[in-house]
């Protein structure tokens, strides 16, 4: 049984999916590429919610899974809360 | 690998033995109601449809409600009709009499009855005699490699691709490896996850109607002008953690397994290889469901995150939570929990062992909570406007 607060995964991610509510200004260790980030939370994160493992700046690939789900619209900083209001999904747009 | 079940005579085995009533217009489902009520060991559906469609539109309504009627978990059908309907009650008895020669098939007209009380009447009578003909039948054992198991997941949410998904997947790997079939669907929530499926395809063709049909779905999607996440995700999948259609569709690809892709095939029709099949539906949960049960799945394995009752009135439907709190808050309607997968206390491969084991346990009679509640959720997918 393990006490992991958050999932990343695959190695090449740079977002962890948290399993738990995780309240800002804390600090979280994620195994990644089988090494350890430890990552200073600044957004409150609800559960299920991803947050950025590293810096992210804006205009590059969101990976999750390995895979791109979307783009930075704007830079995003290790620790923040990654979601539609940072994260520009790239598929199924009529509007652009 | 047996299960204990319903041999039928053209070869095919059901899982559960039902009378359905079935109304080829909308005009009838009143009365298809009214005979069900009155009927105990009776299911029935109701929907929108069979009146003034054209063309391929007019084709798959027909083509889904009479595969409801030839459906081996089905013993036999009441089709009720209103009388002057473009989809006439008279063809799909019919059809369903010439697909299943030995189903006891009665048809219903209600404008020939004489109104509603006596069609309800006439239908129950005929019904309350196949109820008796249907209880007297006995389960035999079956090869586990004659069920075709259809996947899906509705009201997703960030955990489903870490537990429920690849749990399902582990237990879709377990099914194709004793023979059987294994639809994927919901084509909505593969896109950005297409290539990794096409990848899996047997042969190139096969691959190529991979990125065929999610081309015309997002083309579909981006011909209302506007960002697909106003409608996929949903606000409750956003609320439950998935950005974007990308993030959901590559959670949704793990409840597919492992093996390799064998076929794409439209909405509705027959299942007809072993192994994995992807079926091109959309991502709405009934229309999908319904659409895979029409294409002779016998039974359904439905994760969830946000929580979901719904049930096929034919087709028992194992409702996987994603998450502990989830399978907490609606045990009424929750089969399974993979959330131990997310708490650590059950690993992937445990619980996609724990989720065979229930399908064929729930394929030899045990019943799920959505027929145990009663669901007949029935949505027939729409392709042309009314006339």
């Amino acid at each position: 049984m393990t006490t992991r607060k958050a999932i990343v995964m695959e190695g090449i991610d740079n977002v962890a999916t948290v399993v738990e509510p995780v309240d800002a200004l804390g600090e979280i260790v994620v195994e990644a590429a089988g090494g350890k980030i430890v990552v200073h939370i600044c957004d409150n994160i609800p559960f299920g919610h991803k947050f950025a493992i590293r810096d992210i700046p804006g205009g590059s690939l969101i990976i999750k899974y390995g895979e791109p789900i979307g783009v930075a619209r704007i830079d995003i900083k290790a620790g923040e809360h990654v979601h539609v209001h940072n994260l520009e999904s790239k598929r199924g747009r009529g509007d652009q | 690998m047996k299960f204990i079940g319903y041999r039928r005579s053209g070869g095919t085995v059901g899982i559960r033995n039902h009378v359905i009533i079935i109304p080829s217009v909308v005009c009838a489902n009143r009365v298809a109601r009214g005979i069900s009520q009155l009927v105990t060991g009776t299911t029935w559906v109701e929907h929108q449809h069979g009146c003034t469609q054209l063309g391929a539109d007019a084709a798959l309504t027909r083509r889904v409600l009479v595969a409801h009627g030839t459906h081996p978990n089905v013993y036999g059908v009441v089709v009720v009709g209103l009388g002057c309907e473009t989809l006439r009650a008279q063809d799909i008895a019919e059809e369903i009499k010439e697909t299943c020669q030995d189903k006891p098939v009665k048809l219903v007209i209600i404008q020939d009855e004489g109104g509603s009380l006596k069609a309800i009447a006439a239908g129950a009578s005929a019904a309350r005699e196949m109820v008796g003909g249907a209880s007297s039948m006995e389960r035999t054992p079956c090869d586990v490699a004659e069920l075709i198991l259809g996947t899906e997941c509705g009201g997703s949410d960030a955990c489903s691709g870490i537990s429920a998904n690849p749990a399902l997947g582990v237990a879709c790997d377990l099914l194709i490896d004793t023979g059987g079939s294994v639809i994927l669907a919901e084509t909505t929530e593969l896109i950005g996850a297409e290539h990794l499926i096409a990848a899996r395809a047997v042969s190139e063709q096969v691959a190529a109607r991979c990125y065929e049909v999610i081309r015309k779905c997002e083309d579909s999607a981006k011909a209302m002008g506007v960002d697909m996440r106003g409608g996929q995700p949903t606000p409750g999948n956003i609320e439950g953690g998935l950005s974007s259609i990308e993030e959901k569709s590559l959670g949704c690809i793990y409840k597919a397994g492992t093996k390799p892709l064998q076929d794409v095939i439209d909405y509705a029709m027959p299942v007809t290889k072993k192994g994995l099949v992807w079926m091109d539906t959309p991502g709405q949960d009934i229309e999908q469901l319904t659409g895979m049960v029409a294409g002779g799945c016998h039974i359904v394995v439905f994760t969830t995150g946000r929580g979901t009752c719904c049930g096929s009135p034919i087709a028992p439907a194992i409702k996987v939570a994603t998450n502990t709190a989830i399978f907490e808050k609606m045990k009424d309607n929750m089969d399974m929990n993979a959330g131990t997968i997310i708490t650590g206390h059950e690993s992937i491969a445990q619980v996609g062992k724990r989720i065979f084991a229930e399908v064929v346990q729930v394929a030899s009679g045990k019943l799920v909570k959505a027929e145990t509640l009663g669901f007949n959720d029935f949505a027939i997918k729409r392709i042309g406007p009314s006339m």
